[in-house]
């Protein structure tokens, strides 16, 4: 693990070059990822959840590639986020493997997970609610800090290191998705929109190899929905890997590099989007649900 | 529950002004005296130092001072009524930290307690058989005996729902008593006399620390408070403290933000536990005497209580609470009778209409916070447009 | 200094029989005498452990205050016993007057404890619910509750126990291996294990029980289908508190001095011990579990030689149980179980 970046880089000195670096810089200092761009930096194998009776994923495989984004789209209940789950450990598949960087996730406790470089994103969001927003995001930079009760009691060096980039790298990664000004208030006083973007926040602050998103743009308007595809987009330019779940066809054709669908919990197809669009599989999958093919 | 709720559907471009009107709303349905904290938070840190020194020195000097009307007296010695006021406020203050600050509900906090002051009291006491110790190092042997039995019943249960932690502990707490009675070293009602004291004696040879004298005591304790207190603020404006609250919010939302739940919820467990551990012990020198009467059940809902009272997470009201169900039975003695009665019934209350407690919490999670909220605040008159802090070390941090 | 000390220190270690004594002799002696209580024990424990796993599978929270819904029904058994001019030694009744008492006896009981259960989901749980407030709120009211009906109790009562009331002399049945079998533990247990199956029919076949079982399962969804949730959870108090309310004249029958303001308190956290070894939320579950705390803390009685080390044994069980299987012996939930 790479040391933290020193407090006082000279941010305003670069911004007058018109340099956007300094977000990026603090946003992902570190960026120690051994899979080339391109290659798979995810890959899911034959990944099955059973609930009692119900198969919720059935042998799914699919690889996420170091430097996509790649779409996770299917009707409702197709298995989404179950797949998302099993994933990053809140479930354990009934059989499959999830590998990162070639190595094995399976079995590993959750917090694990998200240290190896798996963070996420809830559909229902989940804020830490009597936090602040700056709070939440530092929860989230925990995961990259070393010093725990003895260091904080004793108010040892690194903690007192550790806590002061915090606050800076916590106030960056809120301006980078654009709430810095609502730092201050508990995240469930914050507006809907702003909570899913403190999510989104927190959980690059656990700074992660692939960025995974459940719904980011659940109960949004078009406008807004642009807004965030937008700073999803910036996101993979930071060099993050997105895995995006999302409803609204347009918008994961308008911003994805690959799509897989699911449905009923068996993957129909892996491929560009502009395939996708003319696969007659995934039009009947999609028509079979009126609601979303109208919206 | 910040995530069943689900969020707050407000248009997005309500202001800031809009938002912090609703907290302070919210606050104020909350608790008792909820501008407190937020008129404490506006002040100036010289500020604040000044009046916690105030503070501080009128409590050393309330045993010599002995207010009329607040006192116990004449139905119970004040100076002995402060040292077993300060007693349950370090308890409350333990306690806060795995009730208030991880959510986890001991109910048998009280063998914790039991616990140190078996433990003073065994290694003191001439009743005892085994090996003397001087008392003063019976302190930290307590923290460690109550940090060990918190540890050994914390690990089975922690991994489990927060539920079977309270049943656990509700049951760990009847049988330290039941043990405490059956099991004939630790001699049931007999219990053990003359349990040991710090060194010391005054000018005319007195021994300074007497079961008698209330007074040494109530300043050993208080200052032991201090040193707690300020341990407990570290661990809260840290890692520590992020991870307890993260947990009491949504505990799978913090595991997988990459909080290791698990460990940080035996910790808060641990040090619960050890606090309780030192209360027992100073507990146990004070009164001299220790048997089997004093650790049931009941007195551990006392414990809850003072939390709840309070306001559950926060330390200073934790203070609060623990002083004033150690006081009310002291002060007003007709209804000392119906304690638990009256504490039980509050717990219901509170909980029900002002959760938020005497003094409704809002924990400060970052060490150098200020300087950020304050900008964004417009304390200091400007508000940046982006947001943007930059620290620079040693200068401008405040600790 | 060393080699004094050390001497001192392994004095110190606590092994000699100041701790513990084990009594083989008294165990072996009385092995099925205290079996055959144990499992009258332990059908009372299992009674009152419906109750928790009940509640525990509608609304998964602990109900702290389930125990002063089984104390409330203690008292009332009392009370309805002394109107009847019950004293310390059996009444010579005829079989029938007997009979009559004991209905008599139960259903102000099971009166007491359902009004008790209902008050207790009004006061500490619904409040809450309504709020929408954290897990620990519901707790921590519960715990409020449970204190302030004991100590209610304690300022109405005093804290000495009821005078014992004898309802019957039981009369021997079997002889088993040389120990005899009484009317009164048969009478309990077969009591006790009619009222689970039905319980447990009730759940399986009934659009009541129905209910129950979906909003164990997900209440959220449970409403969508029509489900009334409020009316659902009111329901599983009263039957919790139908089920406490037998237990109580099963109890003070077999412990006529056990009516006392905190005399619920202890049983309960045994109770609970039960509900959890067979499987919290798991109707059959309960009765397993119920059955063998009830051995196992008397067993743990006979051959520590104390009364109270059933508490304690009792206790370690649980603490075990959780550490090697949390989800029970009988596993599966409320929800869960099948039609
Ligand atoms: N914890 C669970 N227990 C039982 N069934 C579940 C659970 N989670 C999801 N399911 C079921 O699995 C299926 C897939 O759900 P989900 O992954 O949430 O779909 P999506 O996110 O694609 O809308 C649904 O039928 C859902 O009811
Ligand atoms: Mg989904």
């Amino acid at each position: 693990m790479s040391e933290a970046i020193e407090p006082d880089i000279d941010v305003d000195a670069l911004k007058e070059q018109g340099v956007d670096l300094e977000v990026a810089e603090k946003v992902a200092p570190e960026r120690d990822i051994v899979t080339k761009v391109g290659e798979a930096l995810v890959q899911v194998q034959d990944l099955t959840v059973k609930f009692g009776g119900l198969t919720a994923l059935d042998n799914v495989s699919f690889d996420i590639n170091r430097g996509e984004i790649l779409g996770l789209i299917g009707p409702n209940g197709a298995g989404k986020t179950t797949c998302f789950n099993a994933m990053t450990g809140v479930y354990k598949p009934t059989s499959g493997k999830v590998m990162l960087e070639g190595q094995l996730l399976n079995g590993l406790p959750q917090h694990r997970i998200t240290r190896r470089g798996l963070a996420r994103t809830f559909q229902n969001i989940r804020l830490f609610g009597e936090m602040t927003a700056l709070e939440n995001v530092v929860v989230g930079l925990d995961a990259r800090h070393r010093t725990s009760v003895g260091g904080a009691l004793l108010r040892l060096p690194t903690h007192v290191r550790e806590e002061k980039t915090a606050i800076e790298r916590g106030m960056a990664l809120l301006e980078f998705v654009g709430i810095a000004d609502h730092a201050h208030f508990l995240s469930r006083h914050l507006p809907y929109g702003y909570q899913r973007r403190l999510e989104i926040a927190r959980a690059l602050a656990t700074d992660p190899k692939v960025l995974c998103l459940d719904e980011p743009a659940a109960g949004f308007n078009p406008a807004e929905k642009e807004e965030l595809m937008a700073l999803i987009r910036t996101i993979r330019d930071d060099g993050y890997t997105v895995l995006l779940i999302e409803h609204d066809m347009k918008l994961v054709m308008g911003v994805t590099d690959r799509i897989v669908v699911l449905e009923f919990g068996k993957k129909i197809a892996d491929a560009v989007p502009k395939i996708i669009r003319d696969d007659p599989k995934v039009i009947s999958a999609y028509l079979g649900e009126p609601e979303d093919d109208l919206a | 529950m910040s995530t069943t709720d689900g969020p707050t559907l407000i248009p997005d471009d309500s202001s800031a002004q809009e938002i912090a009107d609703r907290e302070a709303k919210m606050r104020r349905r909350k608790g008792w005296f909820p501008g407190l904290s937020d008129k404490w938070n506006a002040l100036p840190r010289q500020t604040q130092w000044l009046f916690l020194i105030i503070v501080v020195v009128i409590a050393y000097l309330l045993p010599i001072l002995n207010p009329p009307l607040i006192t116990t007296e004449p139905g119970n010695n004040w100076q002995i009524a402060l040292a077993q006021m300060s007693v349950y406020a370090l308890i409350a203050v333990g306690l806060n930290v795995v009730v208030g600050y991880a959510g986890l509900l001991d109910l048998g906090y009280v063998a914790f307690f039991a616990l140190g002051s078996y433990t003073a009291a065994m290694f003191t006491s001439p009743d005892s058989p085994y090996v003397h110790i001087p008392y003063l190092w019976t302190l930290p042997l307590a923290m460690a005996v109550a940090m060990f039995f918190g540890v050994v019943l914390g690990v089975p249960t922690l991994r489990l729902r927060g539920d079977y932690l309270a049943i656990v502990t509700l049951g760990f707490g009847e049988i330290v008593r039941i043990l405490a009675t059956i099991i004939p070293a630790m001699k049931g009602q007999v219990g053990f006399q003359n349990v040991g004291h710090p060194p010391g004696t005054d000018s005319a040879g007195q021994t300074i620390f007497q079961n008698s004298n209330g007074t040494p005591w109530y300043w050993l304790t208080l200052t032991i408070i201090i040193v707690v207190l300020l341990a407990a603020g570290n661990l809260e404006r840290s890692r520590v403290g992020r991870a307890w609250i993260a947990i009491r919010e949504d505990e799978d939302a913090a595991e997988i933000m990459g909080v290791p739940t698990f460990k940080y919820k035996v910790w808060a467990f641990a040090i619960g536990a050890s606090v309780g551990g030192l209360s027992g012990a100073l507990f146990a020198g004070q009164v001299g005497f220790v048997n089997n009467q004093k650790f049931d059940i009941a007195t551990s809902i006392l414990f809850v209580a003072a939390v709840v009272m309070g306001g559950t997470g926060n330390k200073v009201g934790a203070i609060l609470g623990g002083a004033l169900v150690a006081y009310i039975p002291l002060r007003f003695t007709a209804i000392a009778e119906f304690k638990y009665l009256i504490f039980g019934a509050a717990l219901v209350i509170i909980m029900i209409f002002r959760p938020g407690g005497l003094l409704p919490a809002r924990q400060s999670l970052l060490a150098y916070g200020r300087l950020a909220y304050n900008k964004l605040r417009g304390t200091n008159g400007d508000i940046p447009a982006s947001g943007k802090v930059v620290l620079q070390s040693g200068k401008g941090a405040d600790k | 200094m060393i080699s004094e000390v050390i001497p001192t220190l392994l004095h110190s270690v606590p092994v000699d029989d100041t701790w513990i004594t084990f009594d083989v002799n008294s165990f072996t002696q009385n092995f099925w005498s205290s079996t055959f209580d144990g499992l009258t024990f332990g059908a009372i424990y299992a009674l009152v452990a419906l109750g928790y796993t009940l509640v525990y599978g509608v609304l998964n929270l602990i109900n702290f205050a389930h125990s002063e819904v089984f104390i409330t029904g203690c008292y009332g058994v009392f009370f309805t016993l002394s109107a009847l001019n019950f004293g310390p030694s059996a009444p010579r009744l005829a079989f029938w007057a007997i009979v009559g008492n004991l209905v008599l006896a139960l259903i102000v009981a099971i009166i007491a404890s359902a009004l008790m259960a209902v008050i207790v989901e009004r006061v500490a749980y619904k409040p809450l619910r309504q709020r929408k407030a954290p897990r620990l709120a519901f707790l921590i009211t519960a715990i409020g509750v449970s204190f302030a009906i004991q100590y209610t109790i304690y300022w109405w009562r005093g804290p000495s126990p009821e005078a014992a009331l004898t309802m019957f002399r039981p009369l021997p049945i079997f002889d088993v291996f040389g120990t005899i079998i009484d009317s009164q533990q048969v009478v309990i247990v077969v009591a006790a294990i009619i009222l689970m199956i039905a319980t447990d029919q009730f759940i399986r076949r009934s659009k009541t029980g129905r209910g129950i079982r979906a909003v164990a399962q997900d209440p959220d969804t449970a409403t969508l289908m029509g489900v009334n949730k409020e009316r659902i959870i009111v329901t599983t108090f009263i039957i919790g508190g139908i089920l406490a309310g037998a237990a109580a004249l099963f109890y003070v029958m077999k412990i006529p001095s056990g009516v006392q303001y905190n005399g619920g308190f202890i049983l309960g956290v045994k109770a609970f011990a039960a509900a959890v070894l067979g499987g919290i939320g798991n109707v059959r579950g309960a009765l397993l579990g119920g059955l063998l705390i009830g051995l196992i803390g008397n067993y743990g009685q006979v051959l520590l030689g104390s009364s109270q080390w059933t508490d304690v044994v009792a206790f370690v069980v649980l603490v075990l149980v959780l550490i090697v299987r949390p989800e029970g012996v009988l596993g599966s939930s409320l929800g869960k179980s099948k039609a």
